[in-house]
């Protein structure tokens, strides 16, 4: 983990009243302070946020310069070899999206903490199912299917918890969900007043996808639109779903561009800034298809024609199977793609989508995927170009050209609700091509039906940010005409205006709330007590990983039953894996783990705390020592050792410490000779290679040797390599084993250490005890 | 409807424009699709719409919507629930909250009909 330790002030980031910060990182975030009185609580920001870019465009981290990246993290958790770069945790310069959709969304909040020190700061919340045919607002915070119910309380305390983990990462965090189906005004407004930042609107998904009558899909979006308008919320669109549903997903790009272009001209004229009216797009296919010869002169011929606009880069989900791995290399050449033209908004999928609900660790696997692919491909187009004296140029000019028959085809047939009534969206088609799949809707048919109203010469909206006809008092038109007053003074204010109006609802339901679930768990929770999660509080959900040697059909049933003899509860196959048709399958079984671990019954090794360099360097200069090292039996692995030895990696060399280093595939006996002829008082031996348990072999075989020479009292014996544990190296006879990550000040502390302990010696310093 | 790939034949009479005028014509294309459409919102509203509105207001959820639901009944949603409850409460001299809690309640209707004579004729 990185911790920056100081906080950079930022303007309008003060303490907020009722925040309960800052979060301390080695605590886990307190569900119960976050719901405490959310009544009171208002978002102490509004709008979208992008990432900060450096001064000058350009940042040194560790050893390198960036020059696609935005301001560092204060706290954040770096990529795994990082390590080897000094920690450095470089951030894109794009907005990284994760998506969340567990269905209790106290459980969410927990997810997005991780998921902010891995880097996002776009947290999109995935509605329930069946909410956007919801007619109205929902109340409280019931569970729900495949996300979560949005309501006021849920949308006050993650923003409230938000605030915290921004403050915590040192970052802005986006929160998002969705301004569609049947109650778009109303989420629009709940949106503006308590604090989101961003939003899917796009009326051409709820007539095509949630069978909302269009006619009233398009009254409501303007009025939406608006709304979020007024707070510079970022607007997403739906046109990357006709990707997710056509049946061969490439066919669809000239309709695409079609649905980019309606729903972001319609949001213009509506009072939308361009700059907060993204597209989602998608890279319609995927490996084995010759994907970056489809997906990215698509890619371009969005960004030529929709100049001015922002991006956001969705991966693809069309033909994700229960595969993570080739799930993530087809989101590494989206990335690619993102990097090759633009992303504002860089969006991920999780690896798991194929299975099921996305889990914790795998949702944070997708963002880490574009903080590692994007951080990799930095200042790309400084050497690559895109070359459009070929079959891109070509392309990319037949997609627009398609386009434009499309929209001229619309305009011929009568406009866009009678092509919506002709079928003309989600052919899977390449237009002109049409295969009569489309999705077909009526304007008398649809979920709201009917429910549109001419307004009358004498409507009026007494309110702020109204879209349309609104025929105010003469007085009052005229004055707010001249900007001196709001439509709302006429009311004292509306809620945009006035957030003292806001009212808060807290739950309707007594059974079926964030309350009732939270109390269900909370001795468990108080206890302490630990069972393995995906997405719930102690789900209890656990993974088997096994490879048999067996057809695949015969491996899943084997698979579970080791599952069940293992004692997970309801095993279930949730990924297969063919190697060879009969010499072995990869079988993943998830299953419930129905028993707790109490953490305070654990015997955990402790770790000794290494002295400082100082310390060091001090006591090998009043008593010097030296040491004879090598890597032994048949292994050629030298990097570890010299690691620890070395003055350039900061090994034992640096702090004075004589150091004979014989090489690699040295014969134990050679290294037990040196050591008698070195006078060495110490003896570190690498051993990496495991085969036929080799490095427990060697050991021993050290130890032994030491004895049969009469040596062993004075000298220390160390061993190390990656499966080289304390335990194993005392059991073979040795002093110590060190494992990954060891630097070479630990081995020195231990030997100081050993010395005391066998001396009996005591002496001052901080370092030496346990922690 | 079925058909095959007939772009080479209809793309001819684009296939003479610059890029620039092939993404103008698209452009114009578009706004001409999306012209009536904003048209249509501009002079239609909905439950949704009004019960924003109230939202606005600073209407709670559960009163906005039966607010909207009685105006509907009564076919007075093409003047505004917002209009309706305003009005209402200029004619009793009552406050905003006041007005729309009874009116959710189902109280004053027949007072708030009267007020707008023109809806009784639709």
């Amino acid at each position: 983990m990185t911790d920056r330790q100081f906080h950079r002030p930022r303007p309008g980031r003060d303490a907020h009243p009722g925040l309960h910060g800052p979060l301390d990182a080695q605590k886990k975030l307190d569900i119960d302070e976050i719901l405490r009185d959310l009544a009171d609580y208002r978002p102490r920001r509004h709008g979208w946020h992008w990432r900060e870019q450096p001064r000058g465009g350009a940042l040194a981290m560790g050893p390198f310069e960036y020059h696609e990246v935005s301001e560092p993290l204060d706290r954040s958790v770096p990529l795994p070899a990082a390590k080897s770069f000094g920690n450095i945790d470089p951030q894109p310069d794009s907005v990284i999206t994760t998506e969340i959709a567990s269905g209790r969304f106290e459980d969410d909040l927990r997810r997005m903490r991780m998921a902010a020190w891995h880097g996002a700061d776009h947290i999109m919340v995935i509605r329930t199912a069946g909410q956007s045919h919801f007619d109205g607002l929902i109340e409280g915070t019931p569970e729900g299917v495949g996300g979560v119910p949005i309501t006021r309380k849920q949308l006050r305390a993650t923003r409230k918890a938000l605030d915290l983990i921004e403050d915590e990462v040192g970052r802005p965090i986006n929160f998002h969900s969705y301004v569609s189906g049947v109650a778009g005004p109303e989420m629009a407004v709940l949106f503006a007043e308590e604090g989101v930042n961003g939003a899917h609107q796009d009326p051409q998904y709820n007539v095509l996808y949630r069978n909302v009558n269009m006619l009233r899909s398009f009254v409501d979006a303007a009025v939406a639109k608006k709304v979020m308008a007024c707070r510079k919320m970022l607007q997403i669109d739906g046109a990357h779903n006709a990707n997710a549903t056509a049946r061969q997903a490439w066919k669809v790009m000239p309709e695409l561009i079609v649905q980019h272009a309606i729903n972001s001209m319609f949001s213009v004229k509506v009072g939308m800034d361009k700059d907060y009216i993204a597209l989602s797009t998608v890279p319609p296919t995927a490996p084995p298809a010759p994907s970056m010869r489809l997906d990215l002169p698509y890619a371009v011929a969005l960004r030529q024609l929709f100049k001015g606009y922002r991006f956001r880069a969705q991966m693809n989900t069309r033909y994700i199977e229960s595969d993570t791995r080739e799930a993530t290399v087809t989101h590494v050449l989206n990335l690619l793609i993102s990097r090759l033209t633009s992303a504002d908004v860089q969006s991920t999928i999780t690896p798991d989508e194929g299975r099921n609900v996305p889990w914790h660790y795998h949702s944070i696997a997708a963002v880490d995927t574009a903080k590692q692919a994007m951080d990799g491909l930095d200042g790309l187009t400084e050497m690559v170009g895109l070359k459009f004296d070929g079959p891109l140029g070509v392309q990319v000019r037949e997609l627009k050209e398609r386009a434009v028959l499309f929209m001229e085809e619309i305009l011929d047939i009568g406009g866009y609700f009678k092509a919506v009534e002709e079928g003309f969206f989600v052919d899977s088609g390449f237009y002109p091509e049409r295969k009569g799949d489309g999705i077909v809707r009526s304007m008398t048919g649809g979920v709201g039906v009917g429910t549109i109203v001419p307004r009358d010469p004498d409507y009026m909206a007494p309110v702020c940010e109204h879209f349309g006809y609104n025929r105010l008092p003469a007085d009052q038109a005229a004055k707010v005409e001249r900007g001196e007053v709001r439509p709302c003074d006429l009311i004292g204010g509306c809620t945009l205006h006035d957030p003292a109006k806001i009212p808060f609802v807290d739950e309707l339901d007594e059974r079926d709330n964030v309350v009732v679930r939270l109390d269900e768990r909370r001795e468990h929770r108080e206890k302490g007590l630990l069972r393995p999660e995906v997405q719930w509080y102690a789900d209890g959900v656990a993974t088997l990983t096994l490879f048999l040697p067996a057809p695949s059909e015969v491996a899943e049933s084997a698979a579970l039953e080791f599952a069940k003899k293992l004692g997970m509860r309801d095993p279930e196959v949730i990924h297969r894996g063919v190697m060879h048709p009969s010499e072995g399958s990869l079988v993943e079984v998830k299953g419930f783990v129905d028993f707790d671990i109490d953490p305070k019954k654990l015997v955990i090794p402790k770790k000794p705390k290494p002295f400082s360099d100082d310390e060091i360097r001090a006591e090998f200069a009043a008593r010097p020592v030296s040491v004879v090292a090598a890597t032994v039996g048949q292994d050629e692995h030298s990097v570890g050792m010299r690691e620890i030895i070395d003055i350039k990696h900061g090994g034992l060399e640096k702090y004075g410490v004589k150091a004979y280093y014989l090489g690699t595939s040295v014969p134990v006996e050679k290294v037990v000779d040196g050591a008698v002829e070195t006078n060495s008082e110490a003896i570190l031996v690498s051993t990496i290679i495991t085969h036929a348990d080799i490095h427990r072999v060697n050991m021993r075989r050290l130890s032994d040797l030491c004895v049969e020479k009469g040596i062993r009292d004075r000298v220390i014996l160390i061993a190390g390599g990656t499966q080289v544990t304390d335990e194993t190296a005392r059991e073979c006879g040795l002093d110590a084993g060190f494992g990954r990550g060891t630097k070479g000040h630990d081995v020195a502390s231990f030997i100081i250490r050993h010395r005391r302990e066998k001396g009996g010696e005591s002496r001052g310093g901080s370092g030496g005890e346990d922690r | 409807m079925q058909r095959k790939d007939d772009f080479a034949a209809r793309r001819r009479k684009i296939a003479g424009l610059s890029d620039e005028e092939l993404e103008r014509r698209f452009w114009d294309l578009t706004a001409r699709v999306v012209d009536p459409l904003i048209d249509l919102a501009r002079g239609y509203t909905s439950p949704s719409i009004e019960r924003s509105v109230l939202m606005r207001m600073g209407f709670p959820g559960p009163e906005a919507k039966a607010i909207v639901d009685q105006c509907l009944e009564r076919r007075l949603l093409g003047k505004g629930a917002g209009h309706v409850v305003w009005k209402l409460a200029q004619s009793r001299g009552m406050d905003i909250g006041e007005t729309g809690k009874a009116l959710a309640e189902g109280r004053y209707w027949d007072e708030a009909v009267r007020l707008f004579p023109a809806a009784a004729g639709r």
